[in-house]
């Protein structure tokens, strides 16, 4: 019997597989379609301390292996997160899920982490500082080290549970801001957010996009965001959830071997809305083949000699 | 939603650019007219959501246009391939409020949804009539299907080479005694459609998709009853609500 647990800050996952943010709605869509309680654990909605409706459409274009979206952060807004969505969420999982949390100013972090921290269902905050769709706030924030430590240190000020700050790979060099988030406090790093991208209609000979650019995912970024994986990990010490067009067991398996602790996937959800529940069930047989006895032993195993 | 995998029957153009596809497989999800599927095609990412234009036990219907690589591919397909297909997805028609003599607006391939539905509604022992648009004599498809139904139906083509010359609010001008209105068709038609409606009606919408399932917030338009998903509490939106 091969071992797929894996501990992330203290939380113990049965299994490195997270659907990632904005990808899985507040869970109780997929509900619907499989037992969620298989995953290690989900990550929710972006959510905001106000209600948002997001950008105007088309908010979708497709690439070969991936899509753009510019979807912009709609949600609800944390409290009626906290009042409908952790409730219904609560009959369909019974594990703890990854609360991810935007803002537009360090304020409404801290102010959606002071909300999110008395939820007993929430295991693990991510401070989304990397989203492409928004202006104004979101990746604005991430880009900078000195800020992404400034966001770190005022969300843990506020919050007894860990906290993972989802970075941006639209930056010229990751590493001092993994490190900069580190030195402020930060539990982990989760990594990464999509890559900024567009689509040109050749008929209109505009944008397919109405805010023109969005967030490229999918199978096409994952090498670029196992690179980074790679990079942060021979950076810090802290543990890494690696995001960025994970489609398969052995994707998990090499995101791990970069350096990542668990794995989480994202657009794959959106086409093959078993992607996760088959990736749990093919993950043994895969370590089996690769002579896997436990999958805590390969975290960052590349980097060994 | 059901995941399953169908099987093609037949592939045929019917119009221009216009295609029919039979396929067999596992339809127990699709309760509705109105409702899509969303089709897996090999080589490209994102699935095709495309409506159901008939369902018949195991029978599924469709009719597409080729309007860029990935339905150009479709078109392609021989019998027998296999298709990932997700189905049952949106809200669908509602019939209750049809009243006893439903007008159904169809333009161009949002005429499919439109047959699934005049079936029902003739089923039902309404008194259905059709109007269904087109740019040209060569894009016309359905109409003798629609008849066969035992629908009244109307043509209106914009350069007048079959009806009526015009769109299809032309012809609605000239009905009276209709008692609600279903619509079908690219966004200028459904708003056109929606001023001309004497009664209330339920107008199909389409938006650029990510998942079809109501997971990615992708297709997201609001109405005057909140925020809603054209994939999920849509693609059908009543009168009442729209927001143009």
């Amino acid at each position: 019997m091969v071992n797929t647990k894996v501990n992330l800050s203290g939380l113990e996952l049965s299994n490195p597989i997270v659907p990632a943010s904005g990808t899985f709605g507040y869970g109780y869509e997929f509900a619907r379609l499989y037992d969620i309680n298989i995953l290690g654990s989900f990550s929710f909605k972006g959510t905001t301390l106000e209600p948002r409706f997001g950008n105007p459409t088309p908010r979708i274009a497709e690439t070969p292996m991936g899509v753009i979206n510019a979807v912009g952060l709609q949600n609800p807004g944390i409290d009626k997160v906290i009042s409908e969505e952790l409730p219904k969420l609560k009959k369909v999982f019974n594990k703890k899920v990854v609360a991810n949390i935007s803002g537009f100013c360090i304020d409404e972090y801290v102010e959606c982490c002071k909300k999110i921290d008395k939820e007993e269902q929430v295991g693990i905050i991510e401070v989304n500082i990397s989203c492409p769709n928004v202006h104004g706030g979101g990746m604005a924030l991430g880009t900078s080290a000195e800020m992404a430590a400034e966001i770190t240190k005022a969300v843990k000020a506020v919050t007894t549970k860990p906290v993972f700050i989802k970075l941006t790979p639209n930056v010229t060099n990751i590493v001092p801001i993994a490190k900069a988030c580190e030195e402020a406090g930060a539990d982990g790093i989760s990594l990464c957010n999509t890559f900024l991208g567009m689509r040109i209609d050749l008929k209109t000979r505009k944008p397919i996009i109405a805010n023109k650019m969005g967030g490229f995912s999918g199978p096409a970024v994952f090498p670029q965001a196992l690179r980074l994986v790679y990079l942060v990990y021979e950076a810090v010490d802290i543990p890494i959830m690696g995001i960025g067009g994970v489609a398969t067991a052995e994707d998990v398996i090499e995101m791990m071997l970069a350096g990542a602790t668990a794995v989480q996937v994202g657009a794959q959800n959106l086409v093959d809305p078993y992607v996760c529940r088959d990736i749990i069930n093919e993950l043994p047989k895969v370590m089996e083949k690769y002579g896997i006895e436990s999958l805590t032993d390969i975290i960052g195993g590349a980097h060994n000699g | 939603m059901k995941q399953s995998i169908f099987k093609i029957l037949t592939n045929e153009p019917i119009a221009k650019e216009v295609y029919k596809m039979t396929l067999q497989g596992d339809c127990s999800d699709i309760t509705k007219s109105g409702q899509f599927v969303n089709i897996k095609l090999e080589g490209f990412y994102l699935r095709r959501p495309i409506s159901v234009c008939e369902v018949e036990g195991d029978i599924l219907t469709i009719i597409y246009k080729v309007v860029g690589k990935g339905t150009d591919a479709m078109s392609k397909m021989g019998k027998d391939t296999e298709l990932d297909i997700l189905t049952g997805l949106g809200n669908g028609y509602t019939l209750d409020q049809s009243g006893e003599k439903p007008l159904l607006v169809g333009g161009g391939v949002g005429v499919p949804p439109m047959y699934e539905l005049a079936k029902r509604l003739v089923k039902d022992g309404k008194q259905v009539s059709v109007i269904i648009g087109f740019n040209k004599a060569e894009e016309i498809f359905y109409e003798a299907e629609f008849r066969a139904l035992g629908c009244e139906v109307y043509v209106a083509t914009a350069d007048g080479s079959v009806g009526t010359k015009g769109f299809v609010t032309h012809v609605m001008k000239n009905l009276e005694d209709y008692t609600y209105v279903y619509a079908c068709g690219p966004e200028p038609m459904l708003k056109a459609v929606w001023s001309e409606a004497k009664t209330s009606g339920q107008f199909s919408f389409e938006e650029r998709m990510g998942c079809g399932f109501g997971a990615c917030m992708g297709c997201s338009c609001k109405t005057k009853y909140g925020n809603k998903r054209i994939c999920k509490e849509g693609p059908i939106l009543v009168k009442e609500e729209i927001i143009w």
